[in-house]
């Protein structure tokens, strides 16, 4: 019983720190998931990775989505459903108390805040921190889903590329970036395409 | 109607239509929250969207703290959160039941196996984007490698420890660094 308190006490300071420390939406949140699945053992990167795709293909926030996730599937090592259920809600509050409680403040010196140079330049820090926090995340997803991970430890060879996923990578930034009829797409139909694709080809 | 149910439900609406977050949520703020409520102001709404993108937090969750703040106080940005909130707690509950229950079949894994090489895409897109905004000059492109190196390897290090070290480095930059502009 205790444990299973102290869980979700830890699942909840977990989230509240990423909720805190995540700068610049949804996205933003992936670096601290990476990081709570090796500090905590509760769900693996590879989980990582299809928590950005089911948050994404669902409605709502991908960062809250993401984290209701994660909720649902540590509460679910605690016993059964309902412990889930309370994981989702517990690592989802932990998400938005910091938002929360930081908006409340920021609100009531709205303007003063804009035009605050301490807050400009601590910004001007953030942003590029947070765009290579994301970067780091991605390369990972691509190290562990475009090679063998495995393999590609041993040194690089040509064998060590995941090929069926290269074409479709490169086929899908084509598609997202440079055809003008498709790139404006919502990414939910390049998701739902990737699924049939991965089971046509058995990726 | 009490404000506080019509609070929560029109940011549950606005949580159901929503998918993916940050910019896909605009129109659908402007339309419920502007047009229909009369909530907040076009322009309101730019600027809690603007500082929703620089303050730490779910983008759409900061905004809705936002809008409920200046209409209720303290509990309507709660209950604007809450609200938000809701359907993805209902909706990812209920899928993350049916994936656990499905996972162990082949075409699950093949499915998902297409799915992740997306993610990379999505993941490469959304990192150009926010790189032409954020690297801006020579400091912020060597602050930008310097945390996409670091975190990369150095995975044992919380990326609390580079948000924190950026923050300080950006303050630095601009106001003790040389002043010529």
């Amino acid at each position: 019983m205790t444990e299973t308190i102290l869980l979700f006490l830890r699942l909840f300071y977990e989230f509240f720190k990423t909720g805190l420390f995540a700068v610049g939406g949804g996205m933003a949140t992936i670096p601290f998931l990476y990081n709570m699945a090796d500090a905590t053992g509760w769900f693996t990167r590879i989980d990582v990775d299809n928590m950005i795709a089911v948050g994404e293909s669902t409605p709502g926030p991908i960062g809250v989505n993401m984290a209701t996730y994660v909720g649902y599937i540590t509460g679910s090592t605690a016993g059964g459903t309902p412990f889930a259920v309370l994981g989702a809600v517990v690592a989802t509050l932990g998400l938005i108390t910091p938002s929360i409680i930081v908006i409340l403040i920021i609100a009531s010196f709205l303007k003063s805040f804009r035009d605050n140079r301490y807050v400009d330049s601590a910004f001007y820090g953030l942003r590029p921190a947070s765009t290579g926090l994301i970067a780091a995340a991605g390369l990972s997803v691509v190290v562990s889903n475009l090679f063998y991970a495995d393999a590609l430890a041993q040194g690089f060879s040509l064998a060590v590329c995941n090929w069926k996923g290269w074409i479709l990578a490169i086929a899908l930034w084509i598609l997202t970036n440079k055809v003008k009829q498709t790139k404006k797409l919502h990414p939910i139909l390049f998701i739902l395409a990737s699924a049939v694709v991965g089971i046509l080809l058995g990726m | 109607m009490n404000i506080y149910p019509d609070l929560f439900l029109t940011f549950a609406k606005v949580g159901v239509m929503t998918f993916g977050g940050g910019y896909a949520m605009l129109p659908i703020l402007q339309r419920e929250v502007v047009e229909n409520k009369g909530w907040a102001t076009e322009e309101e709404l730019t600027d809690y969207f603007a500082i929703g993108q620089c303050t730490p937090g779910i983008i759409a969750v900061n905004t809705a703290t936002f809008i409920g703040q200046k209409n209720r106080g303290v509990p309507g940005g709660i209950i604007a959160t809450l609200g938000l909130v809701f359907p993805s707690l209902v909706i990812i509950s209920l899928l993350a039941g049916v994936i656990t229950t499905f996972s162990h079949l082949a075409w699950v894994n093949h499915a998902f196996g297409g799915i992740r090489v997306c993610v990379c895409v999505l993941i490469l897109n959304a990192v150009v984007k926010l790189f032409k905004k954020a690297v801006i000059d020579a400091p912020t492109m060597i602050i930008f490698l310097a945390v996409a190196l670091g975190s990369y390897f150095l995975t044992f290090l919380s990326p609390v420890v580079f948000v924190l070290a950026a923050a300080i480095a950006g303050i630095l930059l601009k106001n003790l660094g040389v002043k010529k502009s």
